[in-house]
């Protein structure tokens, strides 16, 4: 279980980038001033990747621990931490 | 640490539970009256208040929520659980209230707009810390063999205060007409001024509550925080468990949150066409009838452990979202009720003149032979020394179908429907508050615990309409497409969770 968990981490790492790139990639291809949607404004697309890229760094981060073996044991107790 | 009796606690979980169910009302009221309120504050055609528009809707939920949790956060880590959570029901209720109180566009012009976003922020920094801080002082208060029980009736309040929502703006609603509900000062104002006397009556009761005891014994020892924020995300090990609670349970509860609830009640309004009376009374229906189940699986928690309990809640969103919404759609398509010997009922014509032509529109009601009805509309331009035949063709082609009353057979089954949907949210949300609760220690709990709870609902739960609608713009020929996105998000977070997640309960939180 523990190699999957190191395994799995290296997917993790490779799956952030990759919602980021699709996530500019609908901006670019959305955004339209002739559009009346939320998906055809500026405004939601900065707001949404403004905050999914903190996000899609902390899934990054997570991969990485689980490739580390942080996850293989988890704390018994809030002492442990 | 000593467990708070059963009267004490069943006090405990009243104040808490009713405070953080105002909280909810109050932000739900908001986005539910949403068309009015853009007709009333962001008129089309004025590009700074559509800008303002549409930061109300996406900053609110996405940027403030989180903000608000790592600020009230950390209060509730430094100076305490009561004084914080007290603190964000003033706040929110407040700018409840006076979102009710301004003018309208068309009085005080473009202040009208840029009040009404800075009261709505302040709704979001107030939801983002309100949750955290009911939870963790509910769980504080609990044995350890009934965290889960006691802290799921926190968790009813989000579906609660959606629940009161629904059914203030909808006895409102049906006691006046559709003008004097929309008017500047009209009806849709009401539930916002409501608002003040439940806060009210709430911050009366969380005045008398006590502080945590978990808390109050840290504070004596002289062991709280004096940096949650540093602590929490800056320090390896528990930084890790706050990513694990983001991605191996919060964010796919957030999605099934969002799509048994709301995505369900917008997907029959704007896809299916359902009527809004009756759009709203099947939810309310599912909404009741699966509440109690937050409990039970609160209690159930307690005694089987948290984690699978989540997970099959996720899982079961994964696997039954396409078939349910599936059902709905072809349940109450038109062209299968077309087929029928359906028979008219009423018929209504309006011309308005444009130009040199003029506009007609055609209201038709008709009734299926069981007993279904819907309204079709057809609007057609009449021109002058136009071609009849072409016309005929045009105005068919142009029918559009709304308003679609069920029979009575078939709205209950959509209302089984609904409440599969939050049997499923029932199942990822009931156990979460504990099961954040037991990841970390009473120190930094209430910042640890807030930020994935609000990234999580707030915005991987938040963006499931936007998600939708970015996914049925690109496939326009699957109307079920935008559901893949809760799907993905629910199946990675079921797989993470399943990997990583121990099933194991914390006994010992009081470190």
């Amino acid at each position: 279980m523990n190699q999957l968990k190191r395994v799995m981490g290296i997917i993790w790492m490779i799956l952030a980038p990759v919602v980021i790139y699709f996530l500019v990639m609908g901006a670019f291809h959305n955004i339209n001033s002739a559009g009346t949607k939320d998906i055809n404004k500026p405004v939601p697309w900065i707001i949404i990747i403004a905050i999914f890229t903190p996000i899609a760094v902390g899934l990054m981060i997570f991969g990485y621990y689980s490739l580390k073996g942080e996850y293989d044991k988890l704390p018994e107790s809030s002492g442990e931490l | 640490m000593q467990a708070a009796s059963s009267k004490g606690i069943g006090k405990i979980i009243f104040s808490s539970s009713l405070g953080t169910l105002i909280e909810w009302y109050d932000f739900y009221i908001f986005g539910m009256l949403a068309k009015t309120i853009s007709a009333e504050f962001f008129p089309e055609g004025n590009d700074t208040a559509a800008l303002l528009s549409t930061l109300a809707i996406f900053a609110a939920g996405f940027l403030v929520r989180p903000f608000g949790a790592l600020v009230f956060g950390r209060l509730g880590d430094m100076i305490g659980r009561k004084s914080t959570f007290l603190l964000t029901l003033v706040l929110m209720g407040g700018s409840t209230f006076l979102i009710g109180l301004v003018p309208g566009y068309r009085s005080i012009g473009i202040a009208a707009p840029l009040l009404v976003l800075l009261l709505r922020l302040l709704q979001g920094l107030a939801l983002g810390g309100e949750y955290g801080g009911a939870a963790t002082y509910v769980a504080e208060h609990s044995p350890e063999n009934k965290r889960g029980y006691y802290t799921s009736w926190i968790q009813t309040t989000a579906t609660l205060g959606l629940f009161v929502a629904l059914g203030v703006i909808m006895a409102v609603k049906s006691n006046m007409s559709d003008a004097a509900f929309n008017a500047e000062w009209g009806g849709w104002r009401y539930p916002f001024w409501i608002s003040i006397l439940l806060v009210g009556v709430s911050i009366y009761i969380r005045l008398k509550m006590k502080e945590s005891p978990l808390y109050s014994k840290l504070k004596i020892e002289g062991k709280t925080s004096v940096n949650p924020l540093k602590e929490s995300f800056g320090h390896k090990a528990n930084f890790k468990m706050v990513l694990l609670a983001l991605f191996g349970a919060v964010m796919g509860q957030g999605v099934v949150w969002y799509t048994g609830q709301f995505y369900a009640q917008s997907f029959l309004e704007n896809t299916v066409k359902i009527e809004f009376m009756q759009n709203r009374q099947i939810m309310l229906w599912g909404i009741a009838l699966a509440t109690p189940f937050f409990l039970v699986f609160g209690a159930l928690s307690d005694r089987i452990g948290r984690k699978w309990i989540m997970l099959t809640g996720m899982l079961l969103g994964v696997i039954f979202y396409r078939p349910i919404f599936n059902t709905m759609l072809k349940d109450a398509d038109t062209k299968e009720w077309l087929k029928t010997q359906y028979k008219f009922i009423r018929e209504d014509r309006k011309i308005t003149m444009s130009g040199q032509d003029s506009i007609l529109q055609m209201t038709t009601i008709y009734q299926t032979p069981d007993r279904s009805r819907f309204t079709r509309i057809i609007t057609d331009t009449l021109k002058k020394n136009r071609d009849e035949s072409q016309h005929i063709i045009q105005s068919n082609k142009n029918a559009v179908y709304i308003n679609k009353v069920l029979n009575n057979a078939t709205y209950t089954k959509f209302i089984f429907l609904v409440w599969i949907m939050i049997i499923f949210v029932t199942m990822a949300y009931a156990p979460i508050a504990a099961f954040l609760v037991e990841l970390f220690p009473t120190k930094i709990r209430y910042t640890s615990m807030s930020l994935p709870y609000h990234i999580g609902n707030g915005v991987f739960g938040g963006l499931v309409p936007f998600i939708a609608t970015l996914l049925s713009t690109s496939f326009v020929n699957d109307p079920l497409v935008g559901l893949w996105y809760p799907i993905s998000v629910a199946a990675l977070c079921f797989i993470i969770g399943a990997l990583y997640l121990k099933n194991k309960k914390d006994k010992n939180i009081n470190d």
